[in-house]
């Protein structure tokens, strides 16, 4: 039998809205990128790749002590954000970046396999045809991308969703607060007694990736049928 | 349309060099692969962008590395059909017709959508997915949305290289139409000389990525007869079939043409062989062969190590090829009188 606390149902909710926050924000930017280093032919486009990249091999912690150092009171972006009144470390926030960071790679490797397989020749038609570059990117790019954007969203969700080093480092595990399932999980294991509120989050966690798995399938063999 | 276009670009040790200025409505680009053909494709349309040199369109400069000119694809207005039916996969026949023209600005619209539609016979296609096409119409679409931008020049780059034997010449009278019904001049690309002959009236010929001559697609025909293995393609349209003796029998001209290959379509394109006519001073006694034409040499011409006879059959015109021995012995001088013997199956279906 399941069992949740409501500080449980709060985790819960707050790891579907850091997800889903993260990977709103995230798609801008990782369409544009993908887009840069698919078709961009420009000096310093492998540093710029490697540095996408480079979450993917860091350790999430080391991630999270960076971004601490970056966002922190004392930090060069965190002063000025302190400054203006924002305050990121230790709000749901900062486990919205720690996500968007981890997961970014992810989302720009998938988009980027996407529009490689667009077949050149249709981006030199619409040009021929009078479309600018900006119009060819939203009118013929965009939409042949929608796979690689749904399978990059859909793997980053779920490694939002999953994500404990980086987010605890510049979040904290403050419940209600920035406490997600991962991090609710991690407190009730070292906590004895509380075994079956752990497998309770557990369970949760494997319903919601398998739901992020099926939206992903289902879209799909959507798209693939309609093409 | 006046082009002109001294432009150069490289790739490591190997350049291609262009110079050439031509004029007129139906210009070919002729070169067996990598003559530079793509590369000079790529550079007109500004996909491309050379690395020297300068391209002109009706006096307009596209490019010009001196005073640092490139125009952008989309303000050239020069579209380009690809080898390959190009369609964009997720929108619609009518919405791919439909893409270069909402992009042109209204006073450009001199081609209308309805009017292309009929033209090109893509009535009852437009609301299909592009991916339900037959190849033959997908390369229709491919051209019709070319045409619907209403380009100052069209680049139409080996558009039948990618169909069956059956549909290529099929689409001949389509493409045909772009100068012919909507008065847009194109340079059509191709390696090969019949599909040179049924569309262009100048040739540019690319060689080695450079351009090596300026002719016509018929001389250009004749020259390369000699070394031909084919010999020179002699392209016979007739009409009018009727059968016979288990052939086809068709006008051509003011006689007939017994031909094996033939079904009962009213019109048809074949091709025949400079090789595969044999001339006989007299007229044969017996002979299996089914077609006898009397014909008087037109014209005669060297191509390598074989002469090129010219024959005025009534009011049609063909070319033999022979030795010179064989010139000799039937002694073939301009209005020499021949008889042309050709057998049914010599001929070869193009449409």
């Amino acid at each position: 039998m399941l069992t949740f606390t409501p500080a449980d149902y709060e985790a819960i909710g707050l790891s579907v809205k850091v997800a889903i926050t993260a990977t709103i924000l995230s798609l801008p930017l990782g369409f544009l990128l993908s887009y840069i280093l698919t078709y961009g032919v420009f000096r310093g486009k492998l540093l710029l790749e490697v540095l996408i990249n480079l979450p993917l091999t860091l350790p999430p912690v080391v991630i999270g002590y960076f971004l601490l150092i970056l966002l922190g009171r004392h930090g060069w972006l965190g002063g000025m954000l302190e400054a203006a009144g924002i305050r990121i470390i230790f709000t749901w926030k900062a486990a919205v970046i720690a996500s968007a960071v981890v997961g970014f790679p992810l989302l720009v490797r998938s988009m980027r396999i996407g529009m490689e397989s667009i077949d050149r020749q249709l981006i030199h038609a619409s040009r021929t045809l009078g479309a600018h570059w900006y119009d060819t990117l939203f009118t013929i790019i965009l939409p042949l991308s929608t796979r690689g954007i749904i399978a990059g969203s859909s793997l980053m969700f779920a490694r939002s969703l999953g994500e404990f080093g980086a987010t605890i480092i510049v979040a904290g595990n403050i419940p209600g607060v920035t406490q997600t399932i991962p991090l609710a999980i991690y407190e009730y294991a070292a906590s004895p007694g509380s075994e079956t509120m752990a497998l309770s989050l557990c369970i949760i966690s494997v319903l919601l990736s398998l739901v992020v798995l099926i939206f992903h399938e289902v879209m799909g063999a959507k798209l693939v049928r309609r093409s | 349309m006046e082009m002109r276009v001294k432009a150069g670009k490289s790739y490591g040790a190997i350049a291609m060099d262009f110079d050439f200025a031509v004029s007129g409505e139906r210009v070919g680009i002729f070169g067996e692969s990598g003559s530079g053909k793509s590369t000079l494709v790529g550079m007109l349309a500004g996909l491309l962008q050379p690395d020297r040199g300068e391209i002109t369109l009706d006096g307009e400069s596209l490019f010009s590395s001196e005073r640092r000119i490139n125009i952008p694809p989309e303000r050239r207005r020069i579209a380009v059909v690809f080898q390959q039916p190009t369609l964009f996969p997720h929108l619609s026949v009518e919405s791919n017709l439909l893409y270069g023209f909402r992009r042109t600005l209204p006073e450009q619209r001199t081609i209308d959508f309805a009017t292309l539609v009929d033209v090109l016979n893509l009535d009852g296609l437009l609301d299909r997915g592009v991916n339900n096409l037959s190849g033959g119409e997908k390369q229709r679409v491919s051209l019709g949305r070319a045409v619907l931008a209403n380009p100052r020049l069209l680049l139409m780059d080996e558009p039948m290289s990618a169909l069956d034997d059956n549909l290529k010449f099929q689409i001949i009278p389509y493409l045909k139409s772009v100068s012919e019904r909507f008065g847009i001049p194109y340079f059509f690309i191709s390696h090969s000389l019949v599909e040179m002959r049924l569309m262009a009236d100048q040739v540019i010929v690319l060689s080695g990525g450079r351009n090596a001559a300026l002719t016509t697609a018929d001389q250009l025909a004749r020259d390369r007869m000699g070394k031909s293995p084919v010999g020179y393609i002699n392209l016979l349209k007739v009409t009018a079939p009727r059968r016979s003796e288990g052939l086809f029998a068709y006008r051509w001209g003011d006689q007939d043409l017994h031909i094996s290959a033939g079904d009962d379509r009213a019109e048809a394109l074949f091709e025949l062989s400079s090789k595969d006519i044999i001339l006989c001073k007299r007229h044969p006694e017996a002979i299996s062969a089914r077609n006898l034409i009397a014909c008087t040499v037109a014209n005669t011409f060297v191509s390598g190590n074989r002469i090129g006879v010219e024959l005025a059959c009534g009011d049609q015109l063909m070319v033999a090829e022979i030795v010179e021995s064989a010139a000799e012995e039937l002694g073939i001088r301009s209005g020499s009188e021949l008889f042309a013997v050709i057998k049914a199956v010599a001929f070869r279906r193009l449409g």
